[in-house]
């Protein structure tokens, strides 16, 4: 949790507490002592739920210029450094009084070094002259680009949904290079047909008769439909019979299947060659290592028609 | 100054002085120091190519003659860098080729190389010696043969990891018959075959020829043969390391690498076949270097070439190498100084490999002398992390990825902030952290607190709240290179820390809770900083001031802002911030 606070003058004290992520701004009234201010989180009211505890109370000493930034007391002594610029009323817009951009760099380096220094203490004037908090108390302090209202709660959430679709880019973190490599190398194993790039699931699909084989990523099927379908548009030139005209309509690949000419067949991990169609799709995809569109008449003894879904494997 | 030496004198001593931070503390001691560092400063390292311009640099440093840059953000090696993002060469490589005629090297990482400028570099320079391209892209074979063709005393072409477009094999053929001057070739990266006839010819007549990386495509069968050419090797990279089963192929090679007795660092092995490894035992007691990361070679076979290599200060490895093999390594391997092991799941279904936090743990054990570390896993426990920190206090890079994101400490189920934090503490040269696991605002402040010499930190999926990014921020002194990915930081804590910024080379945060209000503030408050917010999807409403960024890289520069980004990529106005 971050606070900041201004140097109490009795009159518009607020506080800008970060809680999980969220920037609330309230008002309160306080009338601290001269050297040391109590912020008592109960009084804040917050009506949204916080990760820490409600009842957690912070002490923060001050010294004579009242700029507060919650952090461990070595922080502190280093902040005294800052005690008179702190102090200084500035009638500029924060950040007037940063270096000049040198171009020579050495010199730049020294100037970067204590104009960060004086940035630092611009930022507290920045608090204290209410800039932060959208307060106009200085004509020329910055006028409405300040955060002044808390990211919504939508957009939290929206900053959740956005990771859980991040997870998938760029993580874990292995180099392009490394990932094609091992992708690439794969491909010319010939032990292991299934190549996996990232979260990709190459098989190899043979058919009966002709005269090259594909592949296809399971993994952007979302059920044997879909994969049935998309099957037969990649066959559909090799095959010799007719089809979508009877039996069950649902894929032109079914069509073939009910149609007597092919059957769908898949070889598993163990090495056995398996009716397509009979564990749920999941299990499947994780367990096929290629696929085979046979001819019936090569298909004698397989598991009945691939209508039946229902079955469950063991 | 009332004495002084007499320039000259000056000039001669700097010359002793090599490292960049030590010409930068030199040049700041006093104007006449800055003056006579200048002109004779020979080589200039730039961390970030936008961070000044090539105009500044030529202007204050006439004499040069080695150049590095680097480009791209770090996370562009993982895709999170969009598409025609920046890292153009092309201007750095027009005003040196006016400026410099006696450049001699030039070091590019991450950035965008095209044919026209490798030509311009071999044709500008009249003793160009050094040329490395690493994760560069944007160039083909066509920028190389005009580098093979024109610079008669090239010494180091190094082409690592960069994405070569292929259009022929053969201009390794344009190396004319004269040029012998070659020291280090590295194309390993080259996807399609290049003429073995050109390069065993190019071996034969480089006798000072010390580092050679192949690609995958040259066959095992045909190493021995540039093997026998080359036996002053000191650094191999083989190609595919299989051939079937031919006995011939195995002596030969056996008997080649026999004759290098330089050899101290192999790397290459894609495609391994473990009835060939015994080939290049004969080595293994000399190697410094081994580079097994590509092949999938189980625990036993790496096991056995651990144990031939007493000498190892370096490994990567894939997580075939399992616990077993790491407590192998940890009993043979007592010079070992960086350990690297990769993740094999995305690539080998089913590997069934048992690679746990224990393998770590006998390292850090076992090898005293253990610096760097980045190590790939599926669980960890906050009681390993604190082991190793107290068997390795004199570690300098821990880069640790659990690969499911926010994973906890397996055994107690809690955030592996304590664990962290004991790494922290106890490794006070600790320069390089990447985090993983689930981990709490805590974690942050014992890193705030401890982590003093940190120069780089990498965050991703952590954190709870701006409490945690300004621990880092205000804590770590002499923090340079801050990349956060999917934490809950945002505006707060960056305009509470701006003046931190500017000591800094950059800062990424992508999918975290930074606004474009906030954004626009930064950039108003921080003139040396380019504010630079990217909108890929189109979501963003620049008036909309709490409107959350995609991704943020803010980085000082005296350069001003660019000019050379793509449309979804705005560099926040800091005259009128409200428009963009």
């Amino acid at each position: 949790m971050l606070v900041h606070n201004k140097e109490s003058d009795g009159k518009n004290d607020a506080v800008v507490v970060a809680v999980g992520g969220w920037i609330v701004i309230r008002r309160v009234d306080v009338d601290p002592p001269p050297f040391f201010f109590h912020l008592v989180y109960a009084k804040l009211c917050f009506p949204f739920s916080c990760q820490q505890t409600l009842s957690f109370s912070m002490s923060i000493s001050l010294q004579k210029h009242d700029y507060i930034i919650h952090s461990p007391q070595q922080k502190m002594e280093q902040n005294q450094e800052l005690n008179l610029k702190a102090t200084e009323l500035r009638l500029g817009l924060p950040g007037s009084e940063s270096p000049e951009r040198n171009t020579t760099g050495g010199g730049g380096m020294k100037n970067l070094v204590s104009g960060a220094k004086r940035g630092f203490s611009d930022t507290i004037n920045f608090v204290k002259n209410g800039g932060f908090l959208g307060e106009n108390k200085n004509p020329n302090s910055v006028k409405d680009s300040v955060v002044s209202s808390s990211p919504k709660h939508g957009d939290h959430t929206q900053a959740s949904v956005a990771a859980s679709k991040a997870q998938v880019v760029g993580w874990p973190p292995i180099r392009s290079f490394r990932k094609n490599s091992m992708a690439a190398k794969n491909t010319k194993n010939e032990d292991d047909p299934n190549v996996e790039i990232g979260s990709c699931v190459y098989v190899k699909v043979s058919m009966d008769g002709a005269p090259y084989l594909r592949k296809v990523d399971l993994k952007i099927y979302s059920s044997y439909l879909d994969l049935s379908s998309a099957l037969g548009k990649m066959f559909s030139s090799f095959t010799l019979g007719q089809h979508g005209t009877h039996g069950s309509s649902e894929s032109p690949l079914m069509d073939l299947l009910n149609g007597s000419e092919y059957v769908l067949t898949y070889e598993d991990k163990d090495g056995d060659l398996m009716l397509v169609g009979d564990v749920p799709w999941d299990m499947f995809t994780g367990s096929c290592k290629r696929m085979r569109i046979m001819k019936s008449s090569d298909a004698i003894g397989l598991a009945p028609r691939v209508t039946e879904k229902c079955k469950n494997s063991n | 100054m009332v004495y002084s030496l007499p320039e000259e004198v000056l000039e001669h001593v700097f010359s002793f002085i090599t490292s960049d931070k030590d010409r930068n503390v030199v040049s700041v001691v006093c104007k006449s120091w800055y003056e006579i560092e200048r002109k004779c400063r020979r080589k200039v390292f730039i961390g970030n190519c936008y961070s000044v311009s090539p105009g500044i640099m030529i202007r204050r440093f006439p004499e040069v003659r080695s150049v590095e840059l680097k480009g791209k953000p770090h996370f562009a090696d993982f895709n999170l860098v969009p598409e025609g993002w920046g890292g153009y060469a092309c201007s750095w490589i027009d005003k040196m080729s006016r400026a410099y005629p006696w450049l001699e090297e030039i070091r590019l990482k991450w950035m965008v190389v095209t044919d026209e400028s490798l030509e311009l570099i071999s044709t500008s320079f009249k003793n160009y010696k050094v040329l490395v391209l690493a994760s560069c892209e944007g160039f083909s074979t066509d920028g190389l043969s005009a580098i093979a063709a024109n610079c008669r005393n090239l010494r180091e072409l190094d082409l690592q990891e960069s994405e070569v477009m292929d259009s022929s094999g053969h201009w390794l053929s344009h190396f004319p018959d004269t040029f012998t001057s070659l020291e280090s070739l590295n194309i390993s990266c080259l996807g399609s075959e290049v003429s073995f006839s050109a390069l065993e010819r190019l071996v034969a007549r480089s006798p000072n020829l010390k580092t050679l990386r192949l690609n995958r495509a040259v066959p095992l069968g045909k190493l021995s043969t540039l093997l026998q050419q080359a036996p002053q090797l000191v650094e191999l990279g083989t190609g595919a390391y299989l051939s079937g089963v031919r006995s011939d192929v195995y002596s030969a090679l056996s008997k080649a690498f026999l004759g290098c007795k330089e050899l101290k660092g192999l790397s290459g092995f894609w495609d391994v076949d473990p009835s060939y490894l015994p080939a290049f035992y004969s080595v293994c007691s000399r190697l410094t270097t081994l580079n097994l990361s590509y092949a999938t070679i189980r625990s036993p076979d790496i096991t056995k070439v651990i144990s031939l290599c007493p000498n190892l200060q370096r490994l990567l490895v894939l997580d075939h190498i399992e616990d077993s093999g790491l407590n192998a390594l940890a009993l043979s391997c007592k010079n070992l100084q960086e350990l690297r092991v990769f993740p094999s799941y995305l690539y080998v279904a089913d590997a069934n490999v048992t690679l746990t936090e224990q393998g770590l743990v006998s390292v850090s054990q076992g090898c005293s002398k253990l610096q760097s570390v980045l190590y790939f896993c599926h669980q960890m426990s906050n009681s390993a992390l604190i082991t190793i920190a107290k068997n390795r206090p004199n570690l300098t890079c821990f880069r640790l990825c659990i690969i499911e994101p926010r994973t906890p400490d397996y055994l107690t189920h809690e955030p592996l902030d304590i664990g962290f934090g004991a790494i922290v503490k106890h490794c006070k040269n600790l320069n390089r952290l990447s985090l993983s696991g689930l981990l709490t605002d805590r974690v942050f402040e014992y890193i705030g607190t401890h982590a003093k010499k940190l120069d780089m930190l990498s965050i991703a999926f952590a954190g709870d709240s701006d409490l945690g990014l300004h621990h880092v921020l205000s804590g770590c002194e002499i923090l340079k290179k801050l990349e956060i990915r999917d934490c809950p930081f945002g505006d707060t804590a960056l305009l509470a820390n701006v003046a931190k910024l500017a000591t800094m080379r950059s800062l990424w945060m992508s999918s975290c809770a930074v606004s474009i209000g906030a954004c626009k503030i930064l950039s108003r408050k921080m003139p040396m900083l380019n504010v630079e917010v990217t909108d890929e999807n189109g979501t963003l409403d620049p008036k909309l001031d709490s409107c959350l960024v995609e991704k943020l890289y803010v980085y000082r520069t005296v350069a001003g802002p660019r000019s050379d980004m793509p449309g979804y990529i705005w560099t926040m106005d800091r005259d009128s911030a409200n428009k963009i």
